[in-house]
Parts: structure tokens; C-alpha cells; sequence
């Protein structure tokens, strides 16, 4: 199994690697994935609250060259985003950029569901969070 | 150095240039059929496949007219355990083996299950080693078999061969051992060690792929195996086929070089596994070897690095060939049944990597390795959410994680 080269050079040049501070008001914080799947993410948001865009998004991941490479995209996509654009970053878009092969490509759901976790632990800070987050669900 | 560097030998190794050599007649001049009776091209033949009995049954302290050929030691093994169970059916149903097999073993133990046999899948403890007690405990009198491996291929452990051969024996019971990682490696006697069927791989121990060979004792006891392949009662009569001779003088030649040069290897080897281990664990935190350290093969070096899962670490470390137990390498995305036999958790096994040292490895090779991973392991963690909320004190066995 070749990597395709897009993963290849996110994983050797990852984007947007690294930490903001989990408590700030600006900040939504998704983790998901668990230790035993051999998959998780950190994905944080830095969230302008007049403009409402993404003015910074980072990563951790701990997971396969796939994983990373997803992960690594969603904060590229994520920053200039307003979060309602950021709400409609699907799975399958990442799946076509990075050209995963089937096996791989619940990394880029993980991906997804780390976007949306980020999202809506921001959005629950605001308090517009719980009603929102419904109707997202829905 | 040549790159990438091959660390895996415990998947395959490369075929000794001596072997090669030794084979190389046998598909151009003496391509004769080793059953062919009646000509010289089949006596060649025949010599030949003789020769290399002979070299094989010294290997593990055999008699030649107890080695049979067959394609492989996946073929040997379903031939040892099935041949056995077909043949002692009217003596028990009862199996007993241990859940850190090869594949081989276990699938033709379930295979057998379904077929009305019960089979025991002993545990091990954390170190990879079976409990004696257990065994004995496991034995009844409708026990016609234990089938347990001498080595094993992901974690190296090396299994109390002789303890167990020596409760078989006292049990009347049939020992069979997959020897597929130790032949060649480590000195086997199946006198000694009274093991009564013996499974090994050609292209395990530098020979070919395509070739193993099954030792079946004759005497104290003689034991009896139903055939699984028919046609034409080669072999005496267990396994039918005409006989791959190059591959047959590829595998004589290897066993023979392998108990020529095992010593030292196994000394040059271990040197280096010791070297590459003792670089990794002084310059990475959270680190654990898997496996007994004590009783191990002296090229096998598996070992995790928490908080960094194995598929980024080989994608890292592109210019060197070795495997992990990561649910991401395999095909069927399990993480290694093996780690988690030792109870060591999924993270572990998703974090381990397995190194196979070889005979054509060199210390370079290894300084090399040793310097790549340290590398991108401590990339990795920086990467790593895991390895942050650690070093933040959290207890990641206390997070709720929220796994699709």
C-alpha cells in the first residue's frame, strides 16, 4: 500500500501542529477517538466572535499516516471559515483530496467528528451551543 | 549501506547466495523428476532430496527418514495437526494449544473445532510464556495432541520446549511444535527436547519460499499421520507431490549453513538487538519491550513506544523495512492478537514495532535505525495529543473517550 503524495506531505510538513489554551473563551476543543482503536484527535478552533470566522484551527493526533494527513488538512480547511461553512466539511471531500484508499477512510470521519466536536464545544461556551447543536445534529 | 535496510527477517529472510548457488543446477541440468526411478536424471534428483533430508535432520537432531517436504510450514503444520487428529480420532478429540500461535495453528485448531474436536487455547502471562501448571491442568484423557510454538514470530518468546515435551511424554500425549522461528536460530533437539512433530520453513531460516519440511518421529513412539494431500504416496505416503527439488537443495543448504554459523550468529545478532534496544530505552521515555526478555530469540527486539501509533512510525522510518502489531498495518485492521494475549491493552499493541535482525544485517545498519527512530518517535509525540495530556499529569485510563 503506497501513501498517495498528498498525505505523504502532510504528514512530513503538518499544518498547524500544536496547542491553544483549552479554557480560553475563543477556543472550541474536540477530542475524539479512543487509545485502544489506535485512533485519536485533538482539534482546536480559534473562533473571531464578531466576524464569527476561524481565524486559527491546530491539531495533535495520535494515529496512522492517514489519520495525521486528515487531521492535518481540517486545520488548513478550517482557517478563514465561518463555522457554519466549517459545519459542511465532509468526509468524503477529505477522502477525494488526500486520495485515501478504502481502509483508510474512517480517518477522515474521525477527522470530521473532530471539526464538529471543536465546533460545538465552542458553540456550548456561547450558550448558543445546546439548540444549535441540536439542530446540527438533526 | 543499501536502503531501505531490511529489519523484518522474522517475516522472510533473503536467500543466502550459497543456497541460491546450490540450488541453481536443479533447474537447469538435474532437472529431474526425484521420483523418477528408472534414469539418471531422476537419481540425481533423488540424491539431491537426500542430501538435504539429511542436512535438515541434523539441524534439529533428527534421523533423515524422519523428514518429510511439503510448500511451506503453513502446509506442515495443518499436515502435523490434522494428520494427528485424523489419524488418533478413535484415541480423543482433545487439542491443546496456546493463543499466541501463528495463524496456521490456530485456524486449523478451529477448522478442527468444527469438525467436533475441542481444542484449548491456553493463555500466557504477561512475559508470553505459557503456564506449565495450566497445561497439565488442561490434559485429559481424551488428549491426543499439544501443538506449541518453539518461538514466536512476533514477540520472539521462546516457549519451555523441554518442560512441556517432557509432560507430553510422561502423559503419553503427541507434542508438535512450530519451529518455524527457532530452527536455525537457536540449537532445537527433538531428542532432547522430546518434541514429536516438528514444523519448518525454507524461507524463514535464508532458504526459499515455496518449501518447508515436517519431522515426524519413527521411534518411542512412531507416530502415524493421515495424509491431507493425496496422490501418488510420496513421502512415505503422508504428503503426495512431486518434490520442488531446487527448493528441497535450497532448504538442505540453508539448515546446513545455519548450524554451521548459528552460534555465532546467534552471538553477532543478539549483540546488535542488545545495542539497538539499550540506544531506543535510554533516549525515549515510555518505552516497554514485549515479551520476556530472558527467554527470547536473540534477533527479536519488540517494543512500543506509548502515546505513538506504529503505522506514522514506519511511514517515518520509510528507509527501513520492519512491521508493527498497529490495527493500521493489518489488512483486517486488528491490532496483534499476540500483544493482546500478553494483556498489555490495544494502545501498546497500536504502538508497537517489531525489528528482525538477520545475518546481513551490520552495525551500521542498526546505529542507523537506532538514530531514525529516536527521531521520529520524539516527532511523533509532538504530534501526539496522548503524549500531552500525559506530560499534563492526566490519567489517560480515566478520560471518557468518545470512540465511534
Amino acid at each position: 500500500m503506497a501513501y498517495s503524495d498528498k498525505v505523504l506531505d502532510h504528514y512530513n510538513n503538518p499544518r498547524n501542529v500544536g496547542s491553544m489554551d483549552k479554557s480560553d473563551s475563543t477556543v472550541g476543543t474536540g477530542i475524539v477517538g479512543a487509545p485502544e482503536c489506535g485512533d485519536v484527535m485533538k482539534l482546536q478552533i480559534k473562533v473571531n466572535g464578531a466576524t464569527g470566522i476561524i481565524d486559527e484551527a491546530k491539531f495533535k493526533t495520535f494515529g496512522c499516516g492517514s489519520a495525521i494527513a486528515s487531521s492535518s488538512l481540517a486545520t488548513e480547511w478550517l482557517k478563514g471559515k465561518t463555522i457554519d461553512e466549517a459545519l459542511s466539511i465532509k468526509n468524503t471531500d477529505i477522502v477525494n483530496e488526500l486520495a485515501l484508499p478504502p481502509v483508510k477512510i474512517h480517518c477522515s470521519v474521525l477527522a470530521e467528528d473532530a471539526i464538529k466536536a471543536a465546533i460545538h464545544d465552542y458553540q456550548a461556551k456561547h450558550g448558543a451551543g445546546a439548540a444549535k447543536a441540536e439542530a446540527v445534529e438533526a | 549501506m543499501k536502503f531501505p535496510i531490511y529489519l523484518d527477517n522474522h517475516a522472510t529472510t533473503p536467500v543466502d547466495p550459497r543456497v541460491l548457488e546450490a540450488m541453481l543446477p536443479y533447474f537447469k541440468e538435474d532437472f529431474g523428476n526425484a521420483a523418477s526411478r528408472n534414469h539418471a536424471f531422476g537419481w540425481a534428483a533423488e540424491e539431491a532430496v537426500e542430501k538435504s533430508r539429511k542436512q535438515i535432520a541434523s539441524l534439529i537432531g533428527a534421523n533423515s527418514k524422519e523428514i518429510i517436504f511439503t510448500s511451506g510450514a503453513t502446509e506442515s503444520i495443518n499436515l502435523a495437526i490434522k494428520g494427528v487428529a485424523e489419524m488418533y480420532a478413535e484415541r480423543g478429540n482433545h487439542i491443546i494449544t496456546a493463543a499466541t500461535e501463528h495463524k496456521a495453528t490456530l485456524d486449523t485448531c478451529k477448522r478442527l473445532e468444527k469438525s467436533g474436536y475441542r481444542v484449548t487455547f491456553l493463555p500466557v502471562m504477561a512475559d508470553g510464556l505459557i503456564d506449565l501448571g495450566m497445561l497439565r491442568e488442561s490434559i485429559t484423557d481424551k488428549t491426543i495432541l499439544v501443538s506449541i510454538m518453539y518461538a514466536n514470530n512476533e514477540i520472539g518468546v521462546l516457549q519451555p520446549v523441554a518442560e512441556i515435551g517432557k509432560i507430553c511424554k510422561e502423559k503419553g500425549i503427541l507434542f508438535h511444535s512450530d519451529g518455524v522461528q527457532a530452527a536455525g536460530k537457536v540449537p532445537v533437539d527433538v531428542i532432547k527436547d522430546n518434541i514429536d512433530l516438528l514444523s519448518i520453513s525454507g524461507h524463514k531460516l535464508y532458504g526459499p519460499k515455496g518449501v518447508g519440511a515436517l519431522y515426524v518421529r519413527r521411534r518411542n513412539p512412531r507416530v502415524q499421520l493421515t495424509a491431507q494431500v493425496d496422490g501418488g504416496g510420496h513421502e512415505r505416503g503422508m504428503r503426495s507431490g512431486t518434490l520442488n527439488v531446487p527448493g528441497i537443495v535450497g532448504l538442505g543448504k540453508a539448515c546446513d549453513l545455519c548450524q554451521q554459523e548459528m552460534g555465532e550468529e546467534a552471538r553477532r545478532l543478539g549483540y546488535l538487538r542488545d545495542k539497538l534496544r539499550d540506544k531506543l530505552m535510554a533516549a525515549l521515555d515510555e518505552t516497554y519491550i514485549n515479551g520476556s526478555q530472558e527467554h527470547r530469540l536473540p534477533n527479536n527486539l519488540n517494543i512500543s513506544f506509548a502515546y505513538v501509533e506504529g503505522e506514522s512510525l514506519l511511514m517515518g522510518i520509510n528507509d527501513v523495512a520492519v512491521s508493527s502489531g498497529s490495527a493500521c498495518t493489518s489488512a483486517t485492521l486488528e491490532p496483534s492478537y499476540v500483544l493482546k494475549a500478553l494483556g498489555a491493552g490495544d494502545d501498546l499493541a497500536h504502538s508497537s514495532i517489531r525489528f528482525g535482525l538477520g545475518r546481513f544485517n551490520t552495525e551500521e545498519e542498526v546505529d542507523y535505525t537506532a538514530e531514525k527512530v529516536i527521531k521520529v518517535v520524539k516527532k511523533l509525540r509532538e504530534l501526539s495529543p496522548l503524549y500531552e495530556m500525559v506530560k499534563e499529569g492526566i490519567d489517560l485510563s480515566k478520560v471518557q473517550w468518545t470512540a465511534h
